[in-house]
């Protein structure tokens, strides 16, 4: 029997992304696209899990989770609520 | 795999860099190293001087010190020499380490002290608009050379090793899984280690030389990279023009702040059986 295909989720902060088109322009499987000067997963389905999107992004706006694997991490930093300083969790 | 912005103050959140700015992408390459070696937050602390590249630091959720234009490895050392247990990293800028902080650079290589310098290189002043730096390539377009500039530029990583640096590596920002790598063998690394990542300023550098926008830099810098294991193959000519990436050299040596705390502690017990010990000794001498 054939292992199951692995598939990916695409985090995408919105907020954070600056439409700038470094992950759309040097994904080998031009799985993304902009919309409206926010990436998003256009074909997700074509996802090899490479992470370069991630990786290349120069604002954090983009994350690459495994299905099933740590797709429970996986929160919008967009609906955070930062009131509490984040410095105040470590001293 | 990285859950990355544990280790930045989100509040600050988006970044102030334009869009398609490497210097977001090093960022992000020092906080992914950072993870893996699984270093505790309260146990790194990170300097950086002035420019674009420097305020990488207030983005980050270490201890942190955003200092003078070009002095951030003079506070480093002396951060490094009270708490030589920290692993002190510096971020710094083509403009910001080489040319007004050049001096600090050659002498901390010199030194050998435990510090990892990141140079986030776009090979122009980007904070102050596009002046030409030490390390814009000759012919290169700048605010203050509209001609093309006449000047040599740096082999940052040539200079690193011949002033003493014990690691020296050189990547970019679309060369980001080696950039991880040699970000995580230099905070290995006990001693001076520097790496240089070759990033891309669309705003000044890309714009003026009309190379595009971040997509066609990053195409510009990939196009003139040669790892340095296929350039060893390579004939010269195929290597001429272009820049090696990869680990360059890898020459531990003994480290400064621990040197230095060898000799205190033996200068220490050669007093210590004096009367009044070593304060004593100090005070009546002339
Ligand atoms: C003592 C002093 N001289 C000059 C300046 C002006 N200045 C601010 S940033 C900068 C250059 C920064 O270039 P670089 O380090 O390459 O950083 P980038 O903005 O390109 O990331 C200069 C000259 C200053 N802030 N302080
Ligand atoms: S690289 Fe990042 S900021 Fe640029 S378009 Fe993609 S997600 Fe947005
Ligand atoms: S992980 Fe790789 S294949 Fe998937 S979207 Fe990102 S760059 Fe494309
Ligand atoms: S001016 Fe250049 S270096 Fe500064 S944030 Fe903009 S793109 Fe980056
Ligand atoms: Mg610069």
């Amino acid at each position: 029997m054939s292992e199951q295909k692995k598939s990916y989720l695409h985090v995408v902060r919105e907020k954070y992304c600056k439409g700038c088109g470094i992950c759309v322009a040097f994904c080998p499987k031009q799985v993304l696209s902009l919309k409206n000067g926010k990436v998003f997963a256009e074909k997700p389905d074509l996802c090899i899990g490479c992470r370069m999107c991630e990786l290349r992004c120069p604002d954090f706006a983009i994350e690459i989770r495994q299905k099933g694997e740590d797709e429970a991490r996986a929160a919008d930093a967009g609906s955070v609520d930062y009131e509490i300083p984040p410095e105040a969790h470590h001293a | 795999m990285s859950d990355v912005l544990k280790y930045f103050r989100q509040e600050r959140l988006p970044h102030i860099w334009c869009p398609g700015c490497g210097h977001g992408t090093v960022t992000g390459a020092l906080v992914r190293a950072i993870e893996r070696l699984g270093l505790d937050k309260n146990k790194v602390c990170v300097v950086s001087g002035i420019g674009c590249s420097s305020r990488a630091v207030g983005y980050l959720d270490f201890d942190t010190l955003h200092t003078a234009h070009g002095r951030a490895l003079a506070f480093a050392t002396g951060i490094k020499l009270a708490r030589p247990d920290l692993k002190v990293v510096v971020m710094t800028g083509d403009g910001d380490c080489t040319a007004i902080g050049g001096n600090h650079f050659i002498h901390a290589a010199r030194r050998n002290i435990g510090i990892t310098t990141i140079v986030m290189n776009n090979e122009i002043y980007g904070m102050t608009s596009g002046q030409y730096s030490p390390m814009t390539p000759k012919g290169m377009v700048g605010t203050t050379a509209p001609y093309g500039n006449v000047e040599r530029s740096f082999d940052l990583c040539e200079l690193a090793k011949a002033a003493g640096a014990t690691f020296v590596g050189r990547s970019t920002t679309y060369h980001v899984p080696l950039l991880i790598d040699l970000i995580e063998k230099a905070l290995q690394n006990d001693g001076f280690s520097v790496v240089e990542s070759i990033g891309q300023c669309p705003t000044y550098l890309g714009r003026k030389n009309k190379i595009g926008g971040a997509v066609e830099m990053l195409n510009w810098i990939k196009d003139q990279s040669v790892n340095v294991k296929a350039a060893a193959a390579l004939p010269p000519e195929k290597v001429k023009g272009k820049f090696l990436i990869g680990e360059l050299h890898n020459a531990p040596a003994p480290e400064y702040s621990s040197e230095q705390g060898e000799l205190i502690g033996r200068v220490q017990r050669n007093y210590s059986d004096i009367k009044g010990g070593l304060w004593e000794c100090a005070s009546n001498s002339d």
